[in-house]
């Protein structure tokens, strides 16, 4: 069952069309790929989804339900979440801090509890850090701070905009390691990647964005042997 | 002992500066704007105690819960109606429209109540202190607008690290993509901090013409002016710094009427900003920016 569907989704920005009516579906319990070169419009479609950016045309739908007009805070509470491109955790604030204000629309203090502790067993780092302030954070800290936060939430959906970008490849890996867990506990995993090699070894299906458009699709393991998308992303 | 007076007299004042402060910084520090008709919710609120007070002659407290009420519905309909649809444009073009509800408020009152000065009739009526043999003498409004102001202070550092919506004011002022994600209504964030500031600027216009018993339409803008440095002195967008900033700006400034000269008063008040702008752009408390990339 699809758990998010987009259909012919437009989006612009002022006169210039980002989104050139794209149409895709992430089923429950995938993880799903959207990779594509700098300005095919990943980020843009991510925030559309999520409520930040609106759309000119097309609609998306969460668990069947219309969400294209739903204002994006709202959408956290019906198990949506984004972690979003550059991390932006809230620098001023402590690394718990930041965690509470994931579990802002949860409202059960015991059940909150429990997902900290859940959070805190997937990123100890967060555990030793909780009363840093975020800012002081190395990259890949922040990183999983901005996933932490996110999980906070229990989302069903999770929604991640280039978490590798600007890491070390030894985060580059761990990041990839608890994205397959965080599937494999039962999240569907909606990611937007450039580096398409990684993307696409963990993903089930992907997409591939060029200047607003979906040129391929498909199972992400052949896609991986796709002569195109060999010689565009994978630079082989 | 005439110093000391002097003193009490620089932190009373400051101490309404310091009120007024608290809602510029956290406008500015939520919302992103310079809510230039802040000083002119002040005056509304002092012109509502006013009516309830002198021309209904109702009980003082009653005047100042309905310049509470008043002044927190204003603030939220001016915010609806003329800062929130100019959501994302550039912030000269909301500076300018902030000036445009100046005059318009000034302007509505004037309609309403003429340009003749009206006599403010203290809210308060309890006797003042005297200490060391009655050379030191404090009034009672002296009194009440220091403790309202570490009152004000107090509750508000509370509510905004212990309770959720504080926390989410801190989120939406450091990013507000963010703090969509997160949940919360931004929209509903701002409306909030304008509803605290105007709720403030009644308190702060009630306490100030309680102090200098003359009312006229344009009673607002100079104490405006003057809390919006205080606010940038201590660092706009930290509230500890509007405090800090609200008092030492009372202080100088009755030190200076009392010292240097009363006429060259405002002068040197704006010219310590200056000095303080020079050496430290960021105000006494404020943040350093630094990002990380």
């Amino acid at each position: 069952m699809a758990i998010l569907e987009v259909k012919d989704l437009e989006v612009y920005y002022g006169v210039i069309q980002a989104i050139k009516g794209i149409s895709f579906e992430v089923n429950q319990g995938e993880i799903i790929a959207l990779i594509g070169a700098n300005g095919a419009g990943k980020t843009t479609t991510l925030q559309t989804i999520t409520g930040l950016i609106p759309s000119k045309a097309g609609s998306i739908f969460y668990e069947g339900k219309e969400i294209t007009h739903i204002p994006g805070h709202k959408l956290v509470s019906m198990g949506m979440a984004h972690v979003p491109e550059g991390r932006r955790v809230f620098a001023q604030l402590t690394v718990l801090q930041n965690l509470k204000l994931g579990a802002y629309t949860r409202k059960d203090k015991n059940e909150l509890d429990q997902t900290l502790q859940l959070v805190y067993e997937r990123f100890p780092r967060l555990e030793e850090r909780k009363n840093q302030s975020a800012g002081t954070l190395s990259g890949g800290e922040q990183q999983m701070l901005a996933m932490g936060r996110a999980l906070m939430s229990h989302p069903k959906l999770i929604v991640m905009d280039e978490p590798s970008m600007g890491l070390s490849p030894i985060y580059v890996n761990e990041i990839f390691d608890i994205i397959q867990k965080i599937n494999a506990d039962g999240t569907t995993v909606l990611l937007v990647e450039q580096n398409a090699k990684k993307a696409l070894s963990i993903a089930d299906r992907a997409y591939v964005l060029e200047t607003g458009k979906i040129v391929l699709s498909g199972d992400a393991k052949e896609l991986m042997n796709n002569d195109q998308v060999k010689k565009a992303y994978l630079s082989e | 002992m005439s110093f000391l007076s002097c003193l009490i007299s620089g932190i009373s004042l400051g101490s309404v500066y310091a009120i007024i402060a608290l809602g510029y910084t956290m406008v500015y520090g939520i919302a992103k704007m310079l809510n230039f008709a802040h000083g002119d919710i002040i005056m509304v609120g002092a012109f509502t105690a006013f009516t309830i007070v002198s021309s209904l002659g109702m009980p003082s407290m009653m005047g100042v819960l309905t310049a509470i009420i008043l002044c927190t519905a204003l603030g939220v309909t001016v915010e609806r109606i003329a800062y929130k649809p100019l959501r994302g444009a550039s912030s000269l073009a909301v500076l300018i429209t902030a000036i445009g509800v100046s005059y318009f408020l000034q302007n509505v009152v004037l309609l309403i109540f003429g340009p003749n000065p009206k006599k403010f009739q203290s809210v308060v009526s309890l006797p003042g202190l005297k200490l060391a043999g009655g050379e030191l003498s404090i009034s009672a409004v002296t009194i009440i607008t220091v403790v309202t102001c570490l009152l004000v202070m107090a509750v508000l550092t509370t509510f905004i690290n212990r309770t959720k919506m504080g926390q989410a004011m801190l989120a939406v002022s450091e990013d507000r993509g963010a703090a969509t994600l997160m949940g919360i209504n931004v929209n509903g964030t701002i409306a909030l901090t304008f509803a605290i500031g105007s709720a403030l600027a009644a308190v702060a216009g009630v306490l100030y013409c309680s102090a200098y018993d003359t009312l006229t339409p344009y009673i607002g803008s100079m104490p405006g002016i003057k809390a919006f440095v205080a606010a940038v002195f201590g660092g706009i967008g930290s509230i500890p710094g509007a405090f800090i900033g609200g008092i030492a700006m009372g202080i100088i400034e009755q030190m200076t009427k009392k010292y240097i000269s009363s006429q060259l008063a405002d002068a040197i008040v704006f010219a310590v900003l200056i000095i303080v702008l020079l050496v430290r752009p960021t105000g006494l408390l404020g943040r350093k920016i630094h990002e990380k990339v």
